[in-house]
C-alpha cells in the first residue's frame, strides 16, 4: 500500500479498503523503522498525525469525498506549523515553534491531509546537497553514500522511501526539481507567484515558490488543486483564477511542440544522462510530439547573475534573526552589538554566512550598480531567451542535473556546488513552471527530466509530465532501502 | 577580483556578522572565488536593457489600510529569549 501514488490510495479510502488511521499508522511505522538511516525527518508527529487521521476517517464516514481527505504527507521545516518545531535546518531556529500555519500547511489542513512531520533540508533552503542542515545530512535511499539533492533533500527522500504519500517542498533555484531528480521522484515549481509564501521562511523573496513532491504528475495536480492561489497576506500571490489542473491530464500530445536547448547537451552534461533525456525525446515523438532545438544563449549568465539576486535578497531577509524577539541568543552578551554578532554568528551555518556577506557586499554602497542591478538586466535577458523561444515551442525540455545524485562530501568547494544547479536557475530567474520526473537509471540511480512551461501553463506542464508517465514506468522504480532495520 | 580581509571584515560588520581571526583568511577567499563567478556576467553590454526586478513584472497590488489582526503579543513573546511585561530585553543601551 504504501508506496501507491495519492490517487491510488484516494481511491482506496474512498472505497474503504483502509482508513486514514491504518495508512497513518503505517507511514509512522516506516519512519520509526528507516528515519534514523535516511534523517528525511527533522520532527514526526506522531501523536497530532493519528489524531487528524481519525478525523478524516470521521468526516469520510459523514459523507466527506474530498480527494485528499486522510492522505499522509509531510512539509519541509520552511513552513511554519502551528505548535510544531519548524527549524529551516538552522540553529538560528532551533527553538523556533512557529505560532501560526503557513498559507500552504493551512491549506493542506483544510483539505483534510494528515501531517506526519516537518522534513529536513539545508540550512535555509541554501543548498543542493542537504548538507549544510544543522540537523546533519539527508542521505539518498538509492545509496546512502550519496545526497538527494537540496535543499529540499529530506521531503524528496521522505517520499522516494515510502516515509510519506506526498511531500511540500520550496524552490529557489532548483530546491524542488533537483532532489526529485536525484531521489526517483516527481517535483513540480509552480510559476512565480501561484502559491502563498505567507508563512514560508523567506530566503530570497522574488524567487522563491512553494511546490509539490511527490510520485506522479497526477498527483502534483492533485496537490496543486489544493495549494494554488491568491492570498492577500501575500503580496506578491496573483490574482488569476486557478484551474483544476487534474482537468488537462488526459490531452493527447499529437502536434505538441518540444524545444531542446542546445545549451543543455552541452559540455558538462554526462553521456549517461544525456541518453536518458534521449531515451526519453523519443518517447514523446512515439506520442505526436515534434522536437525542434532551440537556443538558450544566456543561460550560462544564469547562475552568475543568481548568486547577486539571491544572496542579496537573503542578506536584507535573514537580518531579522537579531537574537532579540525569536531563535537563537548567544550566552552573556556584553552589549547590544556583541549579542547581535554573537548570535548570528553561532546560529548561522558557513554557507549562510557566505551568502549574507556576498549578498551585503553586492547591495553596499558604491556597488548596487555593479551587481544588484547588473544582475536585474541579466535576468530581463533570460526572460527574453524563453519568451523567444516560446513563440515556437509549447515547452522546453532536457536534463533537470547534469549528473546523477554525487557522493557526500564530493562538493566541499561552493562554486561547484553552485554550478549543480545550471540547468534549473534561469526558470526561478524567469518565474516560469517546472517539473522533474524520473525518465531513466544510470547505474542503478534516477534520472530526471526537465520540463519547462510558460508562465502560468502548469496544466500543460502537467499534462506533458502525466502522458509520459502513461507511456513509461520510470516513476515506479523503487530503491531498495539498505539499513535501518530495527 | 581579489578581495582582502579588511574590505571582508567590513563587510561582516554590516551584517553583524563576527569572523574570526583563524576564519578569515579562508573565508576571503570563498568570498573571492564566489566573486569572480559572479563577475561572468560583466562581459555582457547590458546598457539598453531595463531591470527586472519581478518575474512577472507586475505592480504591487495594495490592501485597505485597516486593521485586521488581533492582538497576540503574550503569544508571540513566549518565543523571545528574554521578555518581561510586555517588553523584550536586550543588554542596557543607555548608560
Amino acid at each position: 500500500m504504501i508506496e501507491k501514488t495519492v490517487a491510488e490510495l484516494s481511491a482506496a479510502l474512498r472505497a474503504r479498503k483502509i482508513s486514514s488511521v491504518e495508512l497513518t499508522q503505517t507511514f509512522l511505522d516506516r519512519i520509526a523503522r528507516f528515519n534514523e538511516s535516511l534523517n528525511a525527518f527533522i520532527t514526526v508527529c506522531e501523536e497530532s498525525a493519528l489524531v487528524e487521521a481519525e478525523a478524516a476517517d470521521a468526516a469520510r464516514v459523514s459523507g466527506d469525498d474530498r480527494p485528499l481527505l486522510g492522505i499522509p504527507l509531510a512539509h519541509k521545516d520552511i513552513f511554519c506549523s502551528r505548535g510544531v518545531l519548524t527549524s529551516c535546518g538552522s540553529k538560528m531556529l532551533h527553538n523556533f515553534i512557529a505560532p501560526y500555519d503557513a498559507r500552504v500547511v493551512e491549506l493542506f489542513k483544510e483539505a483534510g491531509t494528515v501531517m506526519l512531520g516537518k522534513t529536513n533540508m539545508d540550512e535555509f533552503a541554501m543548498g543542493s546537497s542537504n548538507e549544510t542542515s544543522h540537523y546533519g545530512p539527508v542521505r539518498n535511499p538509492w545509496d546512502n553514500r550519496r545526497v538527494p539533492g537540496g535543499s529540499s533533500g529530506g521531503s524528496a527522500a521522505a517520499v522516494a522511501a515510502d516515509l510519506c504519500a506526498m511531500a511540500t517542498g520550496t524552490d529557489t533555484g532548483g530546491s524542488i526539481r533537483q532532489p526529485a531528480a536525484f531521489c526517483g521522484i516527481t517535483g513540480f515549481k509552480p510559476s512565480y507567484g501561484r502559491v502563498s509564501r505567507w508563512g514560508m521562511i523567506a530566503f530570497a523573496s522574488s524567487l522563491d515558490q512553494a511546490g509539490p513532491l511527490c510520485k506522479s504528475a497526477e498527483d502534483a495536480a492533485l496537490m496543486m488543486n489544493v495549494m494554488a492561489g491568491l492570498d492577500d497576506k501575500d503580496s506578491t500571490s496573483i490574482d488569476r483564477p486557478v484551474p483544476d489542473y487534474s482537468a488537462h491530464l488526459g490531452d493527447s500530445l499529437k502536434g505538441l511542440k518540444i524545444g531542446i536547448p542546445r545549451q543543455h547537451f552541452a559540455e558538462g552534461l554526462s553521456a549517461d544522462v544525456e541518453q536518458s533525456i534521449r531515451d526519453g525525446l523519443k518517447q514523446f515523438e512515439s506520442l505526436g510530439a515534434r522536437i525542434m532545438d532551440i537556443d538558450l544563449p544566456n543561460n550560462h549568465l544564469s547562475v552568475s547573475a543568481y548568486y547577486v539576486v539571491a544572496p542579496a535578497e537573503a542578506s536584507a531577509n535573514l537580518s531579522r534573526y537579531d537574537g532579540v524577539r525569536y531563535g537563537y541568543r548567544c550566552d552573556n552578551p556584553v552589549d547590544l552589538e556583541d549579542m547581535y554578532k554573537r548570535s548570528r554568528s553561532e546560529g548561522f551555518g558557513d554557507e549562510v554566512k557566505r551568502r549574507i556577506l556576498v549578498g551585503t557586499y553586492a547591495l553596499s554602497a558604491g556597488y548596487y550598480d555593479a551587481y544588484y542591478r547588473k544582475a536585474q538586466k541579466i535576468r530581463r535577458l533570460i526572460k527574453q531567451d524563453f519568451s523567444r523561444a516560446f513563440q515556437d515551442v509549447d515547452v522546453i525540455i532536457g536534463p533537470t542535473s547534469p549528473h546523477k545524485a554525487f557522493e557526500l562530501g564530493a562538493k566541499s568547494d561552493p562554486v561547484a556546488m553552485y554550478l549543480e544547479d545550471i540547468y534549473t536557475i534561469a526558470v526561478n530567474l524567469a518565474g516560469l513552471p517546472a517539473i522533474s520526473i524520473p525518465a531513466g537509471l544510470a547505474n542503478s540511480l534516477p534520472v530526471g527530466m526537465h520540463i519547462v512551461g510558460q508562465d502560468f501553463d502548469e496544466a500543460r506542464v502537467l499534462n506533458v509530465a502525466h502522458q509520459f508517465q502513461l507511456a513509461t514506468n520510470w516513476h515506479r522504480h523503487k530503491p531498495s532501502l539498505q539499513s535501518g532495520e530495527a | 577580483m581579489a578581495l582582502d580581509k579588511s574590505e571582508v571584515e567590513k563587510i561582516a560588520q554590516l551584517a553583524r556578522l563576527h569572523i574570526s581571526e583563524a576564519d578569515v583568511g579562508e573565508v576571503t577567499q570563498r568570498i573571492t572565488d564566489i566573486l569572480d563567478l559572479i563577475n561572468e556576467m560583466q562581459a555582457v553590454d547590458t546598457e539598453q536593457v531595463e531591470p527586472l526586478a519581478h518575474p512577472l513584472d507586475v505592480i504591487q497590488r495594495l490592501r485597505a489600510d485597516s486593521v485586521t489582526e488581533t492582538d497576540q503579543r503574550d503569544t508571540l513573546q513566549q518565543l523571545a529569549p528574554e521578555a518581561e511585561d510586555g517588553l523584550y530585553l536586550v543588554p542596557k543601551v543607555i548608560e
